[in-house]
């Protein structure tokens, strides 16, 4: 007799009161819906302040301001963030969570601040702020989203950007974001999986380590318009 | 066809005399050290005698400007016109201020509705800016427009600074702080800094800030200002303010209350509570508005606790305030082809929650409609910290030009939902539908709609 072992997925973000600025909450929203959907068990976690490290698959980090982004940074590299990370666990970071992940990051003023160190990129203040809307190709496919940061981060040798730039500045104009491991990170902030279901399928199915079935719903609708608005200015 | 001479300035026009000293122009002859060129001066009438001859042409520039925008239909022409004002003459808020007994209202949400309270319970008239322009070149456009010494002004979040200095007000409320429009706006802690320093700063002594004491952001803002009144008021929102705003570490709440490690806390001394009843300075005050919603009973609370500082009795005023049904179209029944709308503005996360809170009980189909012009922010990223969670068991139909975003986010978040390319093709309903909007969706929506 075989038995079925039905895993549980677990999604956690992490310290959304500290980076979640704006709508980041959105991606561990659907990341869990769209493998609920497809027939797993979720469970989606939050990691807020005085909170343990939630044991999880899959770590979301958002965006945040100053302050609070460097007390993010103190909190998780106290705790077993990066031997969770080193273990295989995967991570979705946006804006300032793309910041922290890096050797060092200065966003306002020119203090220049340790970050968690776990892959070889550093942010400097960039001379202007970047708002507005952002089109990455990601080999070959469109990332829509919005980005609003006055970063400017240069990747180390061998990290690979996550994608070029078509619209916006991304990490400087010419990249966005980069891939290691099983690290994704990107400027575009916010609900970035949910006007990218394509992301979030990628990403999901990097964890299951098997390809999902699709999933017709308005979100692609959605990431259709996005995707031809910008392309059409 | 001949050719009008463009005048550059006749003194004639001025029903107050020139004020000795100031520089007479000659018909034809350009005016020295600003290009600003005035074909027909509109009179000037009940200004004071302080002002300059430029202030004389910059306040003619505004109201020209005023009419003849309105004409063009540009918009209603305040800020054109203010602009113009501004351009002319910088000081011209600071002298059109000079005397009036000023009442500033600022925060993230409720703004002109707690302007327009604070404009009926004064019980005489106001000059104020109703229109929505909450920029120095409104302001200047109020005081142009009404002459009345006393001024209730909304001002935005951003403006407060530079809007305190200028017009020096008796009275600054701070209604709440959130986050809003963040592609254009600064993040919410460092508006909160730059609040604190602008009110920590000269004229503190004899100016009174009446802040609400149950948002921490706010609190933080006014706690370095010399005279405060904290408001006990209802907030439900706290989301933007869960950690300290003077050090980052999680705030404790217990109960009505809340404090830091570091020792920054709810204040004590409170003058206004809103708890059962109204109580200000020990008086009760018999609040039952004709608006919904708590948070406009909070509103109401800060303008009665602002009205007291200019010397009106709270009990006379309330009974005012209780009577406003409808601020600049908001909370107010309109038809639409054959349709009921209860028209209803919220701009950012905090302003959905306190409507959902409002019309989930009410209403089985709700109309929400989204768009995202640089007026409503650019970015609607912030429809995922709204709780449309709440909405489970309702169908909501999705309007506007980011009607897919909302749609979207109602889809993941579990809620029914109907994506609207035409509105025609809505069934009517015999009772009203509670239509929610966003700030450019709100205006187009009172546009075409009918007063019932
Ligand atoms: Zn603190």
């Amino acid at each position: 007799m075989v038995r079925e072992i039905r895993l549980v997925l677990t999604i956690a973000t992490l310290l959304p009161d500290l980076l979640g600025t704006y709508g980041d909450g959105g991606n561990g929203l659907v990341l869990a819906e769209r493998a609920r959907r497809r027939g797993n068990d979720v469970r989606l976690v939050t990691m807020e302040l005085g909170d343990e490290l939630p044991e999880a698959e899959i770590y979301l980090l958002g965006g945040g301001e100053d302050g609070p982004q460097r007390l993010a940074r103190d909190l998780l590299i106290e705790g077993s963030f990066h031997a969770r990370v080193e273990g295989g666990a995967t991570v979705l970071a946006v804006c300032a969570g793309l910041q922290i992940l890096g050797e060092s990051f200065s966003v306002e003023g020119d203090d220049e601040f340790e970050g968690l160190g776990i892959v070889d990129v550093r942010t400097k203040r960039a001379r202007t702020r970047s708002v507005g809307e952002l089109l990455v190709d990601v080999g070959g496919r469109a990332l829509v989203g919005f980005e609003n940061h006055g970063g400017e981060t240069s990747l180390g040798d061998g990290v690979t950007p996550l994608g070029r730039v078509r619209r916006g500045r991304g990490n400087d104009g010419n990249f966005d974001g980069f891939r290691s491991g099983s690290i994704w990170a990107t400027y575009a902030h916010g609900p970035v999986l949910a006007l990218n279901p394509w992301l979030a399928d990628e990403l999901l199915q990097s964890v299951l380590g098997h390809a999902l079935e699709p999933l017709v719903s308005v979100a692609d609708d959605l990431y259709n318009e996005r995707v031809a608005a910008l392309n059409s200015r | 066809m001949t050719t009008p001479t463009p005048y550059w300035f006749q003194p004639a026009l001025l029903e107050t005399p020139p004020l000795s000293g100031a520089k007479v122009l000659q018909k034809d002859q350009p005016p020295p050290g600003w290009s600003f060129c005035v074909f027909r001066l509109v009179s000037v009438k009940s200004m004071r005698n302080d002002l300059s001859l430029r202030d004389r042409v910059a306040i003619g520039g505004v109201r020209l400007v005023n009419v003849a925008s309105r004409v063009l239909k540009r918009g209603s022409g305040t800020v054109a016109g203010g602009q113009i004002g501004l351009l002319v003459s910088p000081e011209l808020l600071k002298k059109l201020a000079r005397g009036r007994r000023t009442v500033l209202v600022t925060g993230t949400n409720g703004k002109t509705t707690t302007t327009a309270m604070v404009g009926a319970g004064w019980g005489s008239e106001v000059a104020t800016n109703d229109t929505g322009a909450n920029m120095l070149a409104g302001h200047v456009a109020a005081l142009v427009g009404s002459a009345s010494e006393h001024v209730v002004l909304e001002v935005d979040e951003a403006w407060l600074a530079d809007a305190v200095s200028s017009i020096e007000p008796e009275v600054v409320v701070l209604l709440n702080l959130s986050r809003d429009q963040l592609d254009r706006a600064s993040e919410v802690r460092q508006m909160a800094e730059r609040w604190r320093k602008c009110l920590a700063g000269p004229g503190g002594e004899t100016r009174l800030v009446v802040a609400n004491a149950n948002d921490p952001l706010v609190v933080f803002a006014a706690s370095d200002a010399a005279r405060v009144l904290w408001c006990d008021v209802p907030t439900d929102w706290q989301a933007d303010a869960r950690s300290c705003p003077r050090c980052t570490r999680a705030l404790v709440r217990t109960g009505t209350s809340w404090h830091c490690e570091c020792g920054f806390a709810k204040p004590t001394t409170l003058g206004v509570t809103l708890r059962s009843g109204l109580v200000i300075h020990g008086r009760e005050v018999p609040l039952e508005l004709s608006l919904p919603g708590h948070f406009n009973e909070a509103n109401a609370a800060m303008a009665l606790a602002a009205l007291y500082e200019v010397g009106i009795d709270p009990v006379v005023a309330v009974a005012r305030i209780n009577a406003v049904r409808g601020v600049a179209g908001r909370f107010t029944r309109r038809r639409w082809h054959g349709h009921t709308l209860e028209l209803l503005l919220a701009k950012n996360p905090s302003g959905f929650d306190a409507l959902i809170t409002t019309v989930q009980d009410g209403h089985q189909d709700l109309w929400i409609a989204i768009n995202a012009r640089i007026a409503d922010g650019r970015d609607p990223s912030w429809l995922y910290d709204v709780p449309f969670e709440r909405l489970k068991g309702h169908r909501v139909w999705c309007l506007g030009e980011r009607r897919l975003d909302l749609a979207a986010r109602l889809e993941y978040g579990g809620v029914d939902f109907e994506v609207v390319d035409d509105p025609d093709l809505i069934p009517v309903s015999p009772s009203p539908t509670a239509l929610l909007a966003n700030y450019t969706a709100f205006s187009e929506w009172l546009e075409r709609s009918d007063s019932c």
